[in-house]
């Protein structure tokens, strides 16, 4: 019937077109998936995909979810161009939450304006260091990051229930294994009056900025794009490829941080156990539905925000269960990835023909 | 003489190109018949067609006398057609043996095919052991091993993909005594190649393609050398450089330089030392797999080694890295193209950035000059006459020969002290090979050091100033290129350095 030909040159407006062909086909499967619940498809899908973007209250929620996203699928792009899959973030944005919280709890109730920079860099300091250590597995023993860095989120979590359990437990917080709250000056500034948008939200969008200009324009991206595509032709052209693997390590770690202690010091307050929520895993999928390009990261990390909060929506107000929303995370990836074939083939009707 | 296989009125189109267009040509049972072309004349589409690779668009063909459209290469090779790839599909860490079953539809029990194995290359004067590994032959065995392979199939028409560019003089005529042996056997040989003498030497016609199309047909022993090429490129052939070497001061000193190793199938370096002058064009001859990738980044600084094995203008730079020395004039351009000396998915621009930031200025504080870096990309592709749509073409979308032009232009516009270059016109046509090696030698004439490493003798005797070969990861004297015999060159690549002494006088003064 049809057959697949491996395309000359890939135009660039399918690039541009597949990743809406992939929320297309998330909406129709994802219908099915609740129609199949019960539910009816259309009014879900409104509900997910439609209504938060008609409510004020919620288009400010989608940013301050998008934030976190972005600033680690930005991270993470990086790597992923250059051929190093760090699946680990969710471990390291809870290392720099710990790390950047622990020093807020430190200086409790001193106020200052020092010492929401000191948290933010104490913050990357620690999912940097935490990416480090795949990092130097990898370089020094050949060690599979995907698989290091995997298993350090898990040890990660453990340790912030651990921390938050014994000695960062809020004293006067009855047992609770939680900190005490973080008072002002350990608290980020609200950058839109009235809503909770915070400057977590503008680092974010800075952060594209900077990112799009070192890939296309930096010798920095033009090194991290040839180790991924040539790593022979990156030799020649003087990369040090192991010097670049811990860079990008420690970069996507210290980003990942950096979110991780912006989700502390902005919508929570506090360190506690449950604040692994997952965005670690789910900035992979906002990384490739961008296309690991930045702008298209900060378009992918508000569809995915969008999917957050209509899912929540969707929770309380149709009874759809939590599950069913991860699930249809997972669909956006399992059909970015399909439609990826487009990109490289291009469908032609098979011609039939005797030998 | 009957047809074998009757070509009429192919045509192919790939996006932009018109690839073969209304090809008619036959080849006669017991032939052997030449398929002469530039680089993107379209030759290897036609025998993708032929193998079942690609599929005509309009157009048909007959084997044999019937209808010949195969699916894909099992069809092909089911009626009879085998072929043998420039580039092979060896897997290094299997026996012969293993990778012959491999190839088979039908591999029959491993005992016997050791059989078969032994008994087809005895037959045809191709020695094989099939317990051997891969990874421990020659190129030149592992060509035998394809050809085995093929042999085993018992083809009616056997497709040779330019066999006699990675061969030894001797290895060359070992091949050519089996394929004439074949043909006596009533197998038909389509031959691709670029060495016009041989074809001259070997087949019975020639069908010449340019720009798609079938340009001319004859009987190359009635045509010279030079009478094929024009008719290949269709206009005069650029006459062979000058040599004009008026010895300069040393450049580059390669002292000891020993090197294990990388991998399990690689060469260490033993104990290599030479001396490059101002001007001077030094070809180092060699069978591949002898060392030549291990030196050539030991060269280019991709493999460092003591700061004074390598010493360029009097600087130790043995242990500086490969943009280290490209600041100080010694440039490198690799035998890999594709994935090595460039990047295939990246543009020509992005490519001439590669190497090029350095001495050419592309960069400010790491930011790239986009103006800049295209202007250098026009210049190479104007300069090296490269046939590209423009500076944003994906380098893997060139012709072969094309990006090898940009590659050595990328080098030579950067006006290198010492320029080493592994394989410059490695399947490369006729006219690409005459321009590159004029820019080599005009590279040299402005005061250059000019490093070749190449398997091509003639190429090295047509354009060397002084000589050396490297054998199993030694370099033997270096010598004068002039009054150099085939033979003396053919003992010193099997390893006897003795005989590169009888000239080595000449250019140690």
């Amino acid at each position: 019937m049809f057959r697949l030909e491996p395309r000359a040159v890939t135009p660039v407006w399918i690039t541009a077109v597949t990743p809406l062909l992939a929320v297309l086909a998330t909406m129709i499967a994802g219908g099915i998936l609740f129609a199949l619940l019960g539910k009816d498809p259309f009014e879900t899908i409104r509900v997910i995909f439609v209504a938060p973007l008609g409510d004020p209250y919620s288009r400010t929620e989608m940013l301050i979810k998008a934030a976190p996203l972005v600033l680690i699928a930005l991270g993470l792009s990086f790597g992923f161009r250059a051929g190093i899959w760090n699946i680990g973030a969710e471990g390291q944005y809870v290392m720099g939450a710990l790390a950047g919280g622990a020093v807020g709890l430190a200086f409790w109730n001193v106020e200052g304006a020092w010492l929401l920079p000191l948290m933010a860099l104490a913050g990357m300091a620690g999912g940097c260091l935490w990416a480090l250590i795949p990092a130097f597995l990898k370089v020094r023993f050949n060690a599979n990051e995907i698989l290091v860095s995997l298993m350090l989120v898990y040890v990660a979590t453990l340790f912030l229930s651990a921390m938050v359990s014994g000695p960062l437990r809020d004293p006067a917080g009855f047992n609770f294994p939680q900190s005490r709250l973080l008072h002002e000056s350990a608290r980020l500034p609200i950058v839109l009056e009235g809503t909770r948008v915070h400057v977590g939200v503008l680092v974010a969008l800075i952060a594209v900025v900077v990112a799009q200009i070192v890939l296309t324009r930096h010798l920095f991206g033009f090194n991290v794009r040839l180790l991924g595509q040539a790593p022979r032709a990156a030799a020649f052209a003087g990369v040090n490829a192991k010097r670049l693997t811990v860079v990008l390590l420690g970069l996507s770690g210290a980003l990942a941080g950096l979110a991780g202690i912006f989700e502390v010091t902005g919508p929570i307050g506090q360190l506690q156990p449950s604040l692994p929520v997952g965005y670690g895993f789910t900035a992979i999928i906002v990384a490739f539905l961008g296309r690991l390009n930045p702008v298209g990261i900060l378009l992918a990390g508000m569809v995915m925000a969008l999917t957050y909060i209509g899912g929540e929506t969707a929770q309380f107000s149709l009874g759809i269960p939590a599950a069913a929303i991860s699930v249809f995370q997972g669909l956006l990836l399992f059909f970015l990835l399909a439609v990826d074939l487009l990109t490289r083939y291009r469908v032609v009707p098979a011609k039939r023909s005797g030998v | 003489m009957s047809t074998l296989l009757a070509i009429d009125g192919v045509s192919k189109s790939y996006p932009g190109v018109k690839a073969n267009d209304d090809i008619h040509f036959s080849v006669g049972a017991g032939e052997i018949h030449a398929l002469l072309g530039e680089n993107g004349a379209g030759k290897s589409t036609l025998v993708k067609m032929i193998y079942g690779l690609v599929r005509p668009d309009t157009g048909g063909m007959r084997f044999n006398g019937v209808e010949y459209a195969p699916h894909g290469p099992v069809a092909a090779r089911a009626a009879g057609v085998a072929m043998v790839f420039q580039h092979f599909s060896l897997f290094e860490a299997l026996t012969v043996a293993e990778n012959i079953a491999l190839g088979m539809e039908n591999a029959p029990p491993r005992r016997e095919l050791a059989q078969r194995i032994r008994e087809v290359s005895t037959e045809y004067g191709l020695p094989l052991d099939p317990d051997r590994l891969i990874g421990d032959l020659s190129v030149g065995v592992r060509q035998r091993v394809e050809i085995v392979r093929c042999l085993l199939q018992n083809p009616k028409l056997l497709i040779m993909d330019e066999p006699t560019s990675v061969l030894t003089p001797q290895e060359v005529d070992q091949l050519f005594f089996t394929l004439r042996k074949l043909k006596a056997d009533g197998v038909s040989i389509l031959y691709i190649s670029h060495k016009l003498e041989e074809i001259r030497s070997l087949c019975d016609h020639a069908t010449i393609l340019r720009m798609g199309k079938v340009v001319a047909t004859c009987t190359p022993a009635k045509e010279t050398a030079r009478s094929l090429a024009e008719m290949m490129i269709g206009q005069e052939l650029a006459h062979p450089p000058v040599k004009d070497f008026q010895p300069g001061p040393v450049l580059l000193k390669v002292e000891g330089l020993s090197m294990a190793a990388p991998g399990q199938f690689d060469v260490a370096l033993r104990e290599i030392s030479l001396s490059l002058r101002s001007g001077e064009v030094l070809g180092i001859a060699g069978v591949a797999g002898n060392g030549q990738d291990e030196l050539m980044l030991a060269l280019s600084g991709e493999r460092l080694s003591a700061p004074g094995q390598v010493v360029l203008d009097g600087k130790p730079v043995g242990a500086a890295g490969p943009n280290a020395r490209r600041r100080l004039g010694l440039l490198a351009a690799p035998e890999e193209r594709l994935g090595h000396a460039a990047a295939p998915d990246m543009s020509l621009a992005d490519n001439g950035y590669l190497s090029g930031r350095i001495r050419k200025r592309l960069s400010v504080r790491g930011f790239v000059k986009q103006g800049a870096v295209d202007a250098f990309a026009r210049k190479i592709i104007a300069d090296f006459d490269v046939r590209t749509p423009g500076i944003e073409a994906r380098a893997g979308a060139l012709s072969g020969g094309n990006l090898q032009k940009y590659v050595v232009g990328r080098e030579v516009l950067q006006e290198p002290k010492v320029l080493v270059i592994n394989q410059p016109t490695w399947g490369v046509d006729a006219h690409a090979a005459a321009q590159i090696r004029g820019a080599l030698r005009g590279l040299a004439t402005r005061g250059a050091g000019v490093i070749v490493i190449s398997q091509d003798l003639d190429e090295l005797v047509e354009i060397a100033d002084s000589f050396a070969v490297l054998a199993n990861g030694r370099l033997s004297p270096v010598r004068s290129a002039t009054g150099l015999q085939i033979e003396t060159i053919g003992r010193m690549m099997g390893g006897d350095f003795s005989a590169a002494e009888e000239g080595a006088a000449h250019v140690s003064a």
